[in-house]
């Protein structure tokens, strides 16, 4: 197996993690990403390249810019974008519900 | 084993709507949205103000374990007991703008009732920004999760 290929790894430095969350947004080119961080511009490549070898990420080409996606399909293997906000909500009902059955 | 809580949006759009059953007949339901008292319980919030009307305001503010603090607040829009209440909510302090939120309450039974949300965000970015606040708790709760799997595989890391 190639650990630079697994998903995990990818997820494992708090750099790229970064990444995924601003990507998660919104688009973004290679060059705002590199905008948001004190690193070498080199070194956010390097993240980014990593990021899209896993799959994370997806190309798009808009004239002579190149705009980074995240690519959901592949995310729902680390986590499902949406299960942590719901399982927030949930954990809110449930302790409504729990407290309003004292009220019954 | 099926969730009480869903959540539905699409890609596209700058909404999504929170469904939740209830095993609480909808008057107690809609009370837990109205008393400052029960309100401050469930959502783990200090009340400072809570005016169950139409043109009223509500006010809210957390603290978190280091001591800060987070505003949160709104206008109600439409106030109708048991139905429905229609609200706006901003986090202050945030770059993040106010969002439009219709809340019904519906009876399905003498113990059980149904909640919606419908939460009408300023942009599609906006909505994922909202969702993503979570989802970065998620990334690096499977982070964590990974982390503990590689230390029972290799105790000495």
């Amino acid at each position: 197996m190639n650990l630079r290929r697994d998903v995990f790894q990818a997820i494992a430095d708090p750099t790229r993690r970064a990444i995924l969350l601003m990507l998660a947004a919104q688009p973004m080119t290679a060059g705002a990403i590199a905008a948001s961080f004190d690193s070498a511009r080199s070194t956010v490549s390097k993240h980014i390249h990593i990021l899209a070898e896993c799959e994370l990420l997806h190309q798009d080409q808009q004239g002579r810019e190149i705009y980074y996606h995240l690519n959901p399909t592949r995310m729902k293997e680390v986590v499902d974008f949406i299960e942590p906000f719901r399982l927030m909500w949930e954990e809110r009902f449930n302790k409504l519900e729990a407290l309003m059955k004292t009220h019954l | 084993m099926e969730h009480k809580t869903a959540i539905q949006t699409e890609a596209d759009k700058q909404d999504l709507l929170i469904t939740r059953s209830f095993e609480l007949p909808v008057a107690l339901l809609f009370k837990a949205y109205t008393e400052p008292d029960l309100v401050a319980q469930w959502m783990g919030t200090k009340v400072l103000k809570l005016e169950c009307r139409r043109h009223g305001a509500y006010q809210f503010e957390t603290t978190d374990p280091k001591g800060n603090k987070y505003g949160f607040s709104g206008t109600i829009h439409e106030f109708v007991p048991n139905e429905k209440i229609t609200r706006t909510f901003e986090m202050e302090n945030t770059p993040f703008p106010v969002q439009l939120e219709f809340l019904e309450f519906k009876s399905t039974g003498e113990l059980s009732s149904l909640f919606t949300m419908h939460i009408v965000y300023k942009s599609v970015e906006h909505k994922n920004q909202m969702l993503a606040l979570p989802f970065a708790q998620g990334i690096n709760m499977a982070h964590n999760r990974l982390q503990s799997v590689v230390q029972s595989l290799h105790p000495n890391r």
